[in-house]
């Protein structure tokens, strides 16, 4: 394991994620392409990972007054049993075939901010 | 009138129910992406600027983000050296990130971003 290029990409990935820009989105391929980590580690890492700096990354945030907590109650109270639901579902799935999940949801996702980008929505 | 604030009022718990629960399949399921979905909706729906869009995407997926973690802990064998470096850069970069989100015009950052997302994608479809 590369452990330099592990680091460079965690910084890169903590940027984006600080930012609210999908850091794990982008973690996750690095992961997986360069350092050869599987996608099921990979998403592992990127979860625990995302925990530890949004810890800190909510505190400046949230002293900036940029956090609408009211917005997010409902949406969570739904979104836990279901990312519970699709985490199970991850033990049950081969990772080759989670990697090619992951990739269409990249594209999928890329599409749409191009889309948003067209539109000037930015 | 009462009627029509009723109707409204389960349309936007319907709303909340079918986003929720794809942002926590996604998290859960993907294990990341979930706060880029997020990000649209808490704009188009919650009505929020993009800057606290951003912020508030991550106070989201935090909670789902927990439950998420629990349940990988206890069915993936983690490298624990690799997490260790993993989780200090990760919030090295995202300590940064967090302070430059309040300056930053981010449309050329996510167009380089969308870009990045599309090459990456069919790289790790077609290799």
């Amino acid at each position: 394991m590369n452990f330099f290029l592990l680091a460079i990409f965690g910084v890169i990935g903590g940027v984006l994620g600080g930012m609210g820009m999908g850091g794990g989105t982008l973690l996750i391929p690095l992961l997986t392409i360069f350092l050869s980590i599987n996608q099921k580690l990979a998403q592992g890492y990127n979860l625990i990972s995302f925990l530890i700096m949004a810890s800190f990354a909510l505190i400046i945030h949230s002293k900036n007054k940029m956090i609408d907590i009211k917005s997010v109650v409902l949406l969570d109270a739904f979104g836990v049993a279901f990312c519970i639901l699709g985490a199970l579902l991850v033990s049950q799935i081969k990772s080759d075939i989670l990697h090619i999940l992951f990739a269409i949801f990249l594209i999928l996702l890329s599409l749409y901010q191009f889309y948003k980008f067209f539109r000037k929505d930015y | 009138m009462k009627h029509q604030k009723k109707a409204n009022k389960f349309g936007r718990l319907l709303v909340d129910a079918v986003f929720g629960s794809i942002i926590g399949f996604i998290n859960g399921f993907l294990g990341g992406g979930g706060g880029m979905i997020a990000v649209p909706i808490l704009e188009k729906i919650k009505k929020l600027d993009n800057k606290k869009a951003h912020a508030t995407a991550i106070a989201m997926i935090f909670p789902l983000t927990i439950a998420s973690s629990f349940v990988y802990t206890l069915t993936i064998d983690f490298d624990w050296t690799t997490l260790a470096i993993l989780a200090t850069s990760v919030t090295v970069g995202g300590i940064i990130g967090s302070l430059m989100l309040k300056k930053l015009s981010g449309k050329v950052v996510r167009i380089i971003f969308a870009f990045l997302m599309l090459g990456t994608g069919v790289y790790m479809l077609v290799v």
